[in-house]
């Protein structure tokens, strides 16, 4: 590497010195992970970090990541079910789960009486390499998008989930990625696959686990995750972000929705110092997705959500409802882009974005983004900006309610709108609790 | 019912309010004995609904001028929740939607809110359950109610019905029913008035605004009061209701243009 680092500047550098790393990584005995990996890294001597100069990261100032360094994490961990089980979600049978980017067997568990395929990569792969290779690296546009490069030049292990023909599970599966070391960086990979016909419901779960008496330290997890629906296939696809209040958090998702498959998802933001989410979604003919979000910030926080929504052949129906609840002097930023292009007839589109600002310091920037080359759809978006209605506030101090306490559940209820869209009924009551606690609400 | 020696619940005098700077009530007087049903009818823009928000204390509503006694104490030094604690009870004509909390939660919360504050036992989520069920009842309102959010794709009637469920679970000395009637069906219209009779009783007041008579029908007042710009013009029994919806309200408007211009000769 040492003569990419030689042409770059500065920032560059950075890119790097995280590269640095890379030649320690030993070589996988799977060839088309060691390919992919050289090609990220071939395509990393042509991208460069974002700047607020790029359009796309106008409103995201990534400055202070670059003035961290990190190193890859230490890969063994002392860790115990005792440690971790209060994560868990208790409807879930299946469950893998990665400390610092490293499959954890002993935390793990998996049922396998549907036939669903849950493990990590290195085991599964000659086995479903059929599915794996059709998708993995594939769905993801990392030979464009730099973090995606860097996630993919790590390439060792990945959460693979193939959920075979026809096949329904109504349990969750959940992937678990607990953070526990700090000055890191980890590149967690998630793959999921649902063969035409079958439904599933996965927990992509990021949390930093509280250790009592230490200060939540600086850490950088650079996600990619790619899900593949083929015809008639249903996800229902939940997302915590719920890393440290020092942390870095970049994603990238990739979703491909085959014919008349239907994808739901709900991403909650809660967590990371800096986060970003990337969620690209591309539908065949009669395709349905929902792409619902919540980030609920506060403190020095940013927290950004990018999604693009493709509607690349006709009939499609998607649904947005992302909703921001901003305090402190944090800053949320939406982009939510809709494409349909010009084949994509009787496309029905429809876009909300909501942002509650609780303080005078909060910040949110809001962009929606229709390019629409077809002329027979129906697409509607909307963004709105504000505080608290002063309507709701009265009929709520009308039934005895304190000011404080009307504005606590009112905000409570702006976030808990899209938490009920959680069809986990424990996830569901675990971040109600949350919310409730970060908007000082009681019920 | 007017029961004799009864106490005055509410006693206002010469109020006066505006909304964005315009004077909406003008000088309004009314007397509300404990047990007393009072109708407030009067055609759109009379005041009808301002005089019950200034009353439930909305902060849109700036108080220029009269006073309120509210069982003796100037209402006026109480903030809304501390009226609401205290037992005023507004049923809104529009009652909010708040999606994300469900309702059995929503009436729990407030429940309790008002128990604290009246120094009586708070109920955990099973004994309110209990509670909250047996009130139902009387409106005829199915349990599922209990675990949708607050309003949320309730139909008008089934919003009302919520209204009066909660009046009925914080028990409050003087209701005030801003169109209650408005959007209800028959059938509807038949229930909440039912539910409203039922909790009626000699220690509380209700004062009913409404635009149209047919409530009256079921919920019969002892008093029926017409306002005109923001005063009341006329006051009378039941049958003037009656007579209100045969006649319109021109002639009520004309007698008083009358009085005021007799009331200005005999001064002069």
């Amino acid at each position: 590497m040492s003569t990419v680092t030689s042409i770059r500047q500065p920032v560059a550098d950075y890119l790097g010195a995280l590269l640095a790393d890379h030649a320690q990584l030993p070589t996988s005995p799977l060839a088309r992970i060691n390919s992919l990996r050289a090609e990220a890294v071939h395509r990393l001597d042509d991208l460069e970090l974002p700047t607020v100069r790029d359009e796309a990261w106008r409103f995201t100032d990534i400055s202070e990541l670059t003035k961290q360094s990190f190193k890859p994490a230490r890969s063994a961990t002392s860790l115990e079910v005792d440690d971790v089980a209060h994560l868990y979600i208790e409807e879930a049978r299946t469950r893998l789960v990665f400390v610092d980017g490293t499959y954890a067997p002993q935390l793990s568990s998996v049922e396998t009486d549907s036939g669903l395929v849950a493990s990590n990569l290195p085991t599964v792969f000659t086995t479903h390499a059929a599915a794996i290779d059709a998708h993995l690296g594939h769905l993801v546009t990392f030979r464009d998008e730099v973090f995606a490069a860097l996630n993919t030049a790590f390439l060792s292990d990945a959460a693979v989930v193939v959920m075979p023909r026809n096949v329904a599970l109504s349990a969750p599966v959940h992937l678990l990625f607990i953070a526990t070391q700090t000055g890191v960086v980890t590149s967690p990979r998630c793959l999921v696959v649902a063969e035409s016909g079958s439904l599933m419901t996965v927990v992509e779960d990021y949390v930093v686990l509280d250790q009592p008496g230490r200060q939540e330290g600086v850490y950088f997890t650079n996600a990619v995750t790619e899900i593949a629906l083929e015809d008639n296939a249903r996800i229902n696809h939940i997302r915590i972000q719920q890393e440290g209040s020092q942390a870095f958090h970049i994603a990238n998702c990739a979703v491909s929705l085959g014919r008349a498959s239907n994808y739901q998802s709900v991403s909650v933001t809660l967590g990371a110092r800096i986060s970003r989410y990337n969620l690209e979604v591309a539908m065949a003919e009669g395709a349905e997705c929902a792409a619902d979000g919540l980030t609920l910030i506060a403190t020095n926080q940013l927290a950004d959500t990018h999604t693009c929504i493709d509607h690349v052949q006709p009939h499609g129906v998607s649904r947005q409802l992302h909703k921001c609840i901003v305090g402190g002097s944090a800053h949320a930023v939406f982009n939510g882009q809709i494409v349909v292009r010009q084949g994509a007839q009787r496309t029905d589109s429809v876009q909300s974005n909501r942002n509650l600002l609780l303080s005078g310091k909060a910040h949110i920037d809001t962009k929606p983004q229709l390019e629409i080359f077809a002329d027979d759809v129906k697409c509607a978006h909307g963004a709105t900006i504000g505080q608290l209605d002063d309507d709701e506030v009265f009929y709520l101090k009308s039934r005895g309610l304190s000011d404080s306490a009307a504005r606590s559940l009112l905000t409570y209820a702006f976030g808990a709108e899209i938490i009920a869209l959680i069809p986990v009924a424990s996830l569901k009551r675990r971040l109600e609790t949350n919310v409730l606690e970060q908007t000082g609400g009681q019920l | 019912m007017i029961y004799p020696d009864s106490n005055n619940i509410l006693e206002v005098r010469g109020l006066r309010a505006t909304v964005n700077g315009i004077e909406i009530i003008q000088g309004l007087d009314l007397t509300v004995k404990s047990g007393e049903v009072h109708a407030i009818m009067g055609p759109n823009g009379s005041g009808k609904s301002t005089f019950a928000k200034v009353l439930a204390g909305h902060t849109a509503y700036e108080v220029t001028g009269g006073s309120v006694l509210f069982e003796g104490n100037n209402l006026f030094e109480l903030a809304p929740e501390e009226r609401a604690r205290a037992g005023i009870f507004l049923a809104f004509q529009y009652p909010i939607e708040i999606p994300g909390v469900a309702n059995s939660q929503f009436l729990r919360l407030s429940y309790n809110t008002v128990q604290a504050q009246r120094g009586r036992e708070e109920l955990d989520p099973l004994e309110f359950d209990d509670h909250v069920r047996d009130k139902m009842k009387l409106l005829e309102m199915s349990p599922d109610f209990l675990d949708r959010s607050v309003n949320e794709g309730f139909s008008g009637g089934e919003k009302k019905r919520n209204e009066i469920l909660q009046m009925a679970l914080l028990e409050p000395r003087l209701a005030v029913l801003d169109e209650t009637d408005s959007g209800l069906d028959i059938d509807a219209l038949r229930v909440v008035s039912q539910g409203v009779n039922q909790l009626a009783n000699q220690n509380s007041a209700m004062v009913l605004v409404t635009h149209y008579q047919r409530l009256l029908n079921y919920i019969v007042p002892d008093f029926v009061h017409v306002m005109e710009a923001g005063r009341i013009i006329k006051t009378g029994g039941k049958d003037l209701a009656l007579e209100l919806e045969a006649r319109g309200y021109d002639w009520v408007s004309a007698e008083f243009q009358a009085s005021q211009t007799h009331a200005l000769q005999e001064q002069v």
